[in-house]
């Protein structure tokens, strides 16, 4: 049990594993007609992105839903922060409202552990900066532990992660998860859109790791190529880097077909992945997102399953206490 | 509860004795098995319920066998520590069929209340009855088992583990 998300280190290896094995009964419930559960009942999740997103919001409102938990959704753009009002302002005048979980999103690295320190509340990052989006390693680790069938772990699982790592909190996050169950994760990328901090496996020869017999990898994680970082010159332009690092029906052709194409999404066509993904047999897209509202539910219960507070004492009856020696 | 040396109540021969029993009572009560399923509730109760599922094969024909995860109905969710232990397995429909619940130990009743609300989910089963290893008393909600291998009066304090080799109160 974790009171709060932030990052996969801060999870770790242990925590990921019971986070993957939640999400396992999660996806049970999903898997029914009626795919919901009482669980988090009277408990609230409020979403405060403060940069755009599509499916992290829906996917956890989704994922609070299906647990019973109200939501609340703070949207940055409709707010008082236009009137001047700080963020940490923002954050107490929310709590004070009842809140019991906090799913946070901004461009600052580091703002959800600040977050953490200004609430009682639980805080899941949700994505910070450039830094980490912890819930996309972990059901990226999901997608992959389902789809190959590996509930015991990666060990020897050979993972390419390609595109703009630099920029890419989920190169970090996705890396982590992976590398917390014993994969090898190689980054594949031109030298500027590496971090300074240099992975011990980078290379810019997507086609070395792919291997000449497409035998070479197990996992192929396209990053999206970010539009907005054209404008400062770290790639000579879209169509060679799609030659050098995107998914061209040549290297599509070449992958084993039990190779998993996984992509955080929104895809940019054409450019990192040019081929059709429904067309590629390893392709998992949608399976990520699938999985997503079944790994944030897991996130969810093992948060707020224990009350919003642990520090607090919490009160153990006689019958409760019996009750657990019973069962366990 | 730690001063008291571990009492075995029942050994493997009685516990499987009670099983079968159990079987023989299932198919007479319910004048057959037209309909008749069983789901053990995790983790305790699945054994069991694959145990009397081979009894009731023997005498008479194989019917749907399940099991079900009920920590997310918990109504402790909170006070206490609660985290679902296997996945709920029911490969078949319920609607209309006759569900023989199934559990080691019978004692507040809130694991069967939570599985109740569990099933419900799963579908609209004719009727639900509750088979039970050992019925230990100290019943919290109107909830009263059908079938029970052994009435053991506990006390609150003591500890009862039900497994194939037996009954052990500690």
């Amino acid at each position: 049990m974790s009171r709060s998300l932030l990052s996969i280190d801060e999870l770790g290896a242990d925590g990921v594993r019971r986070i993957l094995d939640l999400a396992d009964t999660m996806a049970e419930v999903n898997r029914r007609p009626n795919p919901k559960v009482p669980a988090l009942r009277g408990k609230t999740v409020c979403s405060v992105f403060f940069e755009d997103s599509t499916r992290t919001r829906l996917s956890f409102e989704t994922a609070a839903k299906r647990l019973s938990a109200d939501t609340m959704t703070f949207a940055a753009s409709q707010s008082s922060l236009n009137k001047g009002e700080s963020l940490k302002d923002t954050i107490e005048t929310i709590a004070a409202m009842g809140v019991d979980a906090f799913v946070i999103r901004h461009r600052s690295t580091g703002a959800p552990w600040l977050v953490d320190g200004w609430t009682n509340a639980s805080v899941v990052n949700a994505g910070d900066g450039w830094h980490a989006h912890p819930t996309q390693g972990l059901l990226d680790a999901y997608t992959v532990r389902t789809c190959l069938n590996r509930p015991d772990g990666f060990d020897g699982l050979r993972v390419a992660i390609v595109g703009d790592i630099k920029h890419s909190r989920v190169a970090r996050s996705t890396t982590a998860a992976f590398t917390a169950l014993g994969a090898d994760v190689t980054w594949v990328a031109p030298s500027t859109l590496l971090p300074p901090v240099v992975h011990e496996h980078a290379t810019d020869r997507l086609d070395d790791v792919i291997g000449a017999d497409g035998e070479g990898l197990d996992v192929l994680y396209m990053l999206r190529m970010q539009n907005e970082r054209m404008t400062e010159a770290l790639v000579p332009n879209l169509r060679e880097y799609t030659t050098r690092f995107g998914l061209t029906a040549e290297r599509a052709a070449r992958l084993a077909p039990q190779t998993l194409v996984m992509h955080p999404g929104p895809i940019n066509r054409g450019v990192e992945i040019a081929v059709d993904p429904s067309e590629l047999p390893g392709a998992v897209i949608n399976q990520q997102v699938t999985n997503g509202i079944s790994v944030r539910m897991a996130v969810l219960y093992d948060m707020l399953s224990i009350g919003s507070d642990p520090t607090s004492d919490i009160v153990i009856t006689d019958a409760v206490a019996a009750e657990r020696t019973e069962e366990s | 509860m730690q001063d008291r040396a571990p009492k075995a109540v029942l050994g493997s021969e009685d516990v499987r004795r009670a099983t079968t029993r159990m079987a023989h009572e299932i198919i007479e009560r319910n004048q057959g098995l037209d309909g008749v399923v069983l789901i053990g509730i995790q983790t305790g109760g699945v054994w069991l319920a694959e145990a009397l599922g081979g009894e009731i094969a023997r005498i008479d024909r194989e019917i749907p066998t399940g099991s079900i995860d009920a920590s997310l109905y918990r109504d402790d969710i909170g006070l206490r520590p609660v985290s679902p232990a296997a996945v709920s397995d029911i490969g078949f429909g319920i609607d209309a069929s006759t569900i023989v619940l199934v559990d080691d130990v019978l004692y507040t009743g809130r694991t069967v209340r939570a599985a109740l609300d569990a099933l419900g989910d799963y579908g609209r089963p004719r009727s639900v009855q509750l088979a039970v290893m050992v019925d230990r008393g100290h019943r919290e909600l109107p909830i009263r088992p059908d079938f029970v291998g052994k009435n053991l009066p506990t006390s609150t304090a003591e500890d009862v583990s039900v497994t194939v080799e037996g009954v052990v109160i500690s």
